[in-house]
């Protein structure tokens, strides 16, 4: 697919950093998209509505990669030629680990007594959790290039995620 | 007399053949046509100055094909040979139809898509929906005075691939060119967004005829990026009228009623319900066959009472796309109502209640999904300014591919930009394993028992090899008419396999050829005509294209990379009457611009950026 050597960060012009601007990030996208998607080739030639097919796709994994933390931390340790190996590697400390049993048996009984709001609770708590775990992210990776601790901090949110995910759709689950 | 031409402000100048595009909205009671007509967004008009066209098809007994008004005043006399609503089929098999018994329509239970016999044949939702969309052609044409370039076509925002592919071949079938497959939500909020240039967060409501949608979608300077869409593609209008007509089968004790009887009463149902919307009470007739009368009185409270749960059948989906879009109703700038069924004023009131503000009536919601579509074909084929409008669509529904156990791994999660492509890798689960299928599936279930199958190929001549050491990559890719390709590689010999999602739904290409050809001519020069028409219309286009990117980019290429293209380029022009010869220098000229496509589009995303140094942050 990727026919161009550009990196994510380069294709939008950004220096390789877990800090981005993200309003920047929003309207160097759009900008991109403006030249490249399939929109503006619709009377162009074969070759030339191929390219923009793959530059457009390309802008959009980008995009989705750098707006989100954990994929763009995920990338970035990529770059430095580290593979967050998150399916093999589980080992977490064990703290960490107990937190995440304490939720899981919030969500079981909050799912249980169909009860919404504590879940809705627990999403709020989830999300500082996520929060802090950025905020280690940005000195582990920014400041003082600690890839060990960025990767074992990629590895935890990357639970959190998945846990996020599983109170929405609990969530969902209880409103229809 | 003919009289002078001035651009619009802000066109541009230069000579430039202004090409005829228009949008059309393929509705599932009503479709529409509009264009951009020097600058003046319209609906156009039949003869009689009508601008619906009821999506209604009757076969006649004289072979004769009534589209519109005229079907629609048959409706009740034949019901069987007059097919309305057909949208509601495009894409479907016979067990996803649901409310069939009460449908007049001699159902053929076909593999991939449903078909209906009539007096003229059997026929498929995508015939049937062919000859609606021939008629607007021909109204277009003949209002705009030319051939069109073509068209953009608008789709329910939650249609699957294969309602979509349908509706692709729908319009293939009657002579359209398509540009672009637009979702209706995005269309209304093109027509909205520019005539009254709003920024901020918009929610589009669309309860059509037969179909729901709600989309959220970001504006900014002209960019429209949907962030989150959901629906239900088998809810709309028909189902307010079918309630009424459940009802009125309760209240008389009715329990069987002849097709001509259903017909009638459907009618009446649809005529209350939008007496309603005006009105207190409605009065519904019905002269049943032995002779028996039925009047009954069906007052706005009893109404809304009945069909309250379709109501709030609309506000589930639109949670979901709040949530998916990580939005809550504070963040909303403005809801805008489309389609015929946001008439009434329950639904309005409803949509009021939960986001807690007046959503925004002051456009046609029977209109505005065709203007929105007329100007996106203005855009897209160059007749507009281009830098000032683009539109970011989503996948809505997720694809995915089988995995052992009847589990679906989901490739490309929903609310994904378009266009986009994402690989997952497979491995073998024998020894000596050399074909492996692989089954697509869209929707947002686990089990592949629950997501609709969209296509099941195999990929053959896999090396042997030990269990779990072949690597194969399968890539999804979906386009930006929201149209999904598979291609399936085997990463360590290249054995690869590449299909267009169309074998379980939809038609192959086979059956449009014969289709096309059977409904033309079958003479043989006919034929060869035909075929010397389209390979010089591609020719033309191809030489419009290259000589517009030559023009505009030449400096890029040297002496010698600049005489590679343009030989070629000759070499197409001095063709005229060789329809192999035609196609074949097409795809030689094809292969010789492949370097400078690239080197244009490298030189395009530079100057996107020109004048910005590499972005340094304040931290």
């Amino acid at each position: 697919m990727q026919d161009t050597s550009l990196n994510y960060f380069e294709l939008f012009n950004l220096p390789a950093t877990f800090s981005v601007d993200s309003q920047l990030l929003d309207n160097n996208y759009r900008k991109l998209q403006s030249q490249a998607h399939p929109d503006r080739f619709v009377t162009a030639s074969p070759a030339e509505r191929m390219q923009s097919m793959q530059m457009a796709t390309l802008a959009n994994d980008a995009y989705q990669t750098l707006k989100h933390p954990l994929f763009r931390a995920r990338y970035l340790l990529q770059l430095s030629g580290i593979d967050t190996g998150e399916e093999n590697n589980t080992a977490m400390p064990a703290d960490f680990l107990m937190l995440q049993m304490e939720w899981r048996e919030t969500i079981e009984d909050a799912r249980n007594a169909k009860d919404i709001n504590a879940l809705d609770k627990l999403l709020g708590e989830i999300a500082q959790n996520a929060n802090s775990l950025q905020q280690t992210l940005k000195i582990a990776l920014d400041e003082n290039k600690d890839l060990a601790l960025a990767a074992d901090t990629v590895r935890k949110l990357s639970f959190i995620e998945k846990l996020r995910e599983d109170v929405t759709q609990s969530i969902e689950k209880l409103e229809n | 007399m003919a009289l002078l031409q001035i651009a619009e402000p802000g066109m541009s100048t230069a000579p430039h053949q202004h090409r005829l595009a228009v949008g059309i909205d393929l509705g599932t009671t009503n479709s529409l046509v509009a264009s951009m007509i020097s600058g003046l967004n319209t609906v156009l008009e039949d003869a009689s100055g009508r601008s619906l066209l009821p999506s209604v098809v009757h076969y006649q007994s004289n072979k004769q094909i009534d589209v519109g008004y005229d079907a629609l005043a048959q409706q009740n006399q034949d019901p069987a040979n007059t097919i309305s609503s057909v949208k509601r089929f495009m894409g479907r098999g016979l067990e996803d139809i649901t409310d069939k018994v009460h449908m007049p329509y001699r159902f053929i239970d076909t593999p991939g898509m449903v078909q209906i016999e009539t007096r003229a044949g059997i026929k498929s939702p995508v015939e049937i929906s062919a000859e609606i969309l021939k008629v607007l052609k021909e109204r277009a044409e003949k209002s705009l005075g030319g051939e069109l370039t073509g068209a953009v076509i608008t789709v329910p925002a939650y249609f699957d691939d294969a309602q979509r592919q349908a509706t692709k071949d729908a319009a293939q079938l009657a002579g359209i060119n398509v540009l672009r497959l637009l979702n209706e939500p995005t269309a209304a909020a093109v027509a909205y967004g520019l005539d009254n240039a709003v920024e901020g967060t918009y929610v589009i409501y669309d309860l059509g005829g037969g179909t729901f949608d709600i989309s959220v979608l970001r504006l900014t300077k002209g960019i429209f990026e949907v962030l989150a869409t959901n629906g239900d593609s088998a809810l709309g209008g028909d189902d307010f009228d079918r309630a009424i007509f459940n009802w009125v089968l309760q209240e008389s004790k009715l329990s069987q009623l002849n097709a001509e009887e259903s017909r009638s009463l459907l009618t009446q149902a649809r005529a209350a319900k939008e007496c309603l919307s005006d009105h207190e009470e409605a009065h519904i007739k019905l002269a049943l066959s032995h002779g028996k009368m039925i009047s009954l009185a069906l007052s706005r409270a009893n109404f809304v009472d009945l069909t309250q749960p379709l109501v709030s059948k609309t506000l589930a989906p639109t949670r979901k796309a709040l949530r998916d879009a990580s939005l809550s109703i504070e963040d909303v700038t403005g809801i805008v109502m489309v389609g015929g069924a946001t008439r009434m004023p329950h639904v309005r009131q409803a949509v009021a209640d939960y986001f807690k503000q007046q959503p925004l009536i002051n456009l046609d919601p029977d209109k505005v999904v065709a203007l929105g579509a007329a100007i996106q074909a203005n855009t897209l084929v160059g007749n507009r300014n281009e830098a000032d409008l683009l539109l970011l669509d989503v996948v809505p529904l997720s694809l995915g591919l089988e995995t052992m156990g009847g589990l679906v791994e989901k490739i490309i999660p929903r609310n994904a930009t378009l266009p986009v492509a994402r690989a997952q890798d497979f491995t073998t689960f024998k020894d000596g394993q050399t074909a492996m299928s692989i089954h697509v599936l869209q929707g947002e279930r686990d089990l592949v028992s629950d997501c609709r199958s969209l296509a099941k190929f195999e990929l053959r001549g896999i090396p042997p090899m030990a269990a779990g050491a072949a690597r194969i990559r399968v890539t999804l890719q979906v386009d930006a008419d929201g149209l999904l390709s598979v291609t399936a590689r085997e990463q360590t010999t290249g054995v690869e396999s590449n299909i267009l999602v169309k074998p379980s739904y939809g038609l192959s290409e086979e059956q449009i050829t014969h289709m096309l050809q059977t409904s033309f001519s079958t003479a043989k020069q006919d034929k060869e005509a035909r075929a010397l028409r389209e390979a010089q219309v591609d020719a033309q286009r191809l030489i419009e294209a290259i000589s517009a990117a030559l023009e505009q980019d030449g400096h890029l290429l040297d002496a010698q990379e600049l005489d590679q293209i343009k030989q070629p380029l000759e070499a197409l022009k001095s063709l005229a009457q060789d329809a192999d010869a035609i196609v074949k220098a097409i795809d030689v000229l094809n292969e010789a611009t492949q370097a400078f496509a690239a080197r244009r589009m490298d030189a395009s995303i530079k100057q996107a950026f020109a004048g910005q140094d590499l972005n340094s942050l304040q931290l």
